[in-house]
């Protein structure tokens, strides 16, 4: 199975993506609380925009709504954890479901009606803009005022209940990442995969070819959002708050899809050197400005656009696709 | 509740509804032209806003005598965008052409922040608390001004595009873009003034805007989404499917703020932009082909 994931991929990249891998293992030995926050932030986008991509870059469909599947997942978690008591990882067998099912709903609202395109991206920002003034109203999840993890000084990580230090966070991401490389590589390796990307290249003609189109863009949203949901459950015990506004504002589904983009939308690295590049970059600009003395709400978020609008312009690919031409790392089959 | 509150609130929806209308309506010419969606819209309206802002606080100007000019500045922003930069993406996939409007959106609406800060500015004139009484009906002075405003620079654009040769290029290429190259039609300068035109559509809308509600840089975002669903509802790339579509969630918001909760009433445009995608896809005045 190994032998099949790596076939074709040229032994420098092995090479590269081993050292990342052991460098981002070893790099809590070294790196001081502040670094430990950022890489946590690097790991999160990375991890969620290569579940966004498994829709816009793998089956070709743009959502601007991933924070609804975030928040989702996030609140489910979250509400259960305060309300019964019960913990993350058995919320998270709740999480993942309510997230699914609502990426489902998208999906045949829009897959049913032959809503594609700028429609579709447009339905994604609906629904989750809708779910942001309901959770505003909710008082199941304490509406606006948000809702609120208990915390207190842990003296040992407790995995079980996600109590712990940032570190434990850290590698609870690092795995994630890791296991959706993978889980991505296979995907785009077997025949959903092939599927995905001849809807993505020309749908009438994959429709031609007997492919049921409807299904595979279903099951495309459905792991998406699946998958985007348990970092949704991390998001909430990682932050220990919750506020509508603040997790499913389309602010946040555009993050989600920057680093994705400027790594290169339907690559396996595109999100991982996306997320890297992006907040690495953007907090290296905010403390720059604050130690200049400098306290510029929103200067981030114009950095991030002006990347966005830059790797549009000249790089429409993304980063990845021209790093790997220009350094022998590309594939050979593709 | 009496009736007649029901009424008034009704009146209020419709006429802040118009505004609503125009600037739809500015969405709706860009992308039934260009076939680019403006995602930028609503920040695009914003600056359109804090300009009027800045010259009242400054020098008093009255929004409704600054309406023209504050419109010409926005056509002249919406020519250069597309000349610029639009124009060499009209070629490049749909989603690239959004991105490059999200890219956009995010940076206005950030320097916005850092220029105006986070909390809401307004304007007060001297007839902002005025109101019109007929019978029972309470009619506020500034949503009447604005409301009559947006139709006269709506009707203007229907004139415009009806009567004149120019509006009628305009139309050439909107329906055959290979045919309007092969007549000779200057597309990339037709397009850019397709571009100012909605981007002044969006600009007047504005202006008018700020004599109803307050301004902050979430603005932006909030009122593309509006307009979305708006042009949506109507029908994309139809003028009057545009207006008809800003009058029924204009009025939709009001009856859902009087009902249930002024919060909430953002949750019933979406309602029925969901309802819309579902039965009418088209939307209600659009033609059946996309």
């Amino acid at each position: 199975m190994i032998a099949q994931l790596i076939e074709g991929v040229p032994r420098r990249a092995l090479l590269l993506l081993g050292v990342l891998l052991a460098a981002l293992s070893l790099a809590p030995l070294i790196a001081g609380d502040y670094l430990i926050t950022v890489l946590i932030l690097i790991l999160y986008f990375a991890y969620i925009g290569q579940a966004w991509n498994i829709m816009m870059g793998f089956a070709g469909q743009l959502s601007l709504g991933h924070a609804l599947y975030v928040g989702l997942g996030a609140y489910t978690a979250a509400a259960l954890y305060v309300h019964f008591g019960i913990g993350p990882w058995f919320g998270l067998l709740v999480a993942v479901p309510v997230a699914a099912l609502a990426g489902a709903f998208i999906g045949f609202l829009a897959f049913r009606f032959r809503v594609a395109g700028v429609y579709f991206a447009i339905l994604t920002i609906a629904v989750a803009e809708f779910a942001r003034v309901g959770f505003d109203h909710l008082a199941w999840t304490n509406a606006s005022s948000g809702l609120f993890l208990p915390v207190s000084q842990y003296t040992h990580n407790d995995l079980w209940h996600l109590r712990g230090s940032p570190i434990m966070f850290y590698y609870i991401l690092l795995v994630a990442c890791v296991l959706a490389f993978i889980f991505c590589r296979a995907l785009l390796q077997s025949r959903l995969g092939y599927f995905w990307r001849a809807i993505r290249e020309d749908e009438e003609a994959a429709r031609a070819a007997g492919i049921d189109t409807f299904y595979y863009k279903m099951i495309a949203v459905v792991t998406s959002a699946a998958m985007t949901a348990f970092a949704g459950v991390i998001y909430a015990f990682y932050y220990n708050n919750l506020f509508p506004e603040q997790v499913f504002g389309i602010q946040r589904s555009i993050e989600i899809i920057l680093a994705p983009i400027v790594g290169g939308v339907g690559t396996l690295f595109g999100p991982i050197l996306g997320a890297f590049l992006l907040t690495g970059l953007a907090e290296t600009l905010t403390s720059a400005l604050a130690s200049l003395g400098i306290d510029l709400p929103g200067a981030k978020q114009v950095f991030y656009g002006i990347c966005l609008l830059l790797v549009i312009m000249a790089l429409p690919e993304g980063v990845w696709p021209w790093l790997s031409k220009r350094f022998g790392l590309k594939e050979r089959n593709e | 509740m009496p009736a007649d509150v029901y009424l008034n609130v009704a009146v209020g929806g419709v006429l802040t509804g118009l505004v609503y209308g125009l600037m739809a309506l500015g969405l709706s010419v860009i992308f039934g032209v260009v076939r680019v969606v403006n995602f930028a819209h609503g920040e695009m309206m914003t600056i359109a806003m804090y300009i009027a802002v800045t010259l009242f606080a400054a020098f008093h100007l009255d929004p409704l005598l600054m309406l023209v000019p504050i419109a010409m500045v926005m056509f002249a922003f919406g020519y250069v965008l597309q000349a610029g930069v639009i124009n060499r993406f009209i070629t490049r996939p749909e989603y690239a052409q959004f991105l490059l409007l999200v890219a956009m959106a995010i940076i206005i609406v950030n320097v916005q922040l850092i220029i105006f800060g986070p909390d809401a500015q307004n304007v007060q004139t001297s007839y902002s608390y005025d109101s019109y009484k007929i019978g029972a009906l309470i009619v506020d002075a500034t949503k009447a001004y604005a409301a009559l405003a947006a139709l006269v620079v709506a009707l203007a654009l229907f004139l415009f595009f009806k009567y004149t040769r120019l509006g009628t290029a305009i139309r050439a290429c909107a329906d055959n873009y290979t045919g309007a190259l092969v007549v000779g039609l200057d597309v990339k300068h037709l397009y850019a003034l397709t571009f100012g035109l909605g981007a002044a559509c969006v600009g007047a809308a504005g202006v008018m805007l700020v004599l109803i509600v307050d301004v902050t840089p979430s603005l932006g975002p909030a009122y593309t989404l509006l307009a979305f669903v708006i042009v949506i509802t109507g029908g994309l790339g139809s003028m009057p499917g545009a207006l008809l579509g800003g009058v029924l969630i204009g009025l939709t918001e009001a009856m859902a703020g009087l009902l249930f909760s002024p919060s909430a009433k953002s949750m019933f445009a979406f309602g029925i932009l969901v309802l819309v995608l579902l039965f009418r896809p088209q939307g209600i005045m659009g033609k059946r082909s996309a």
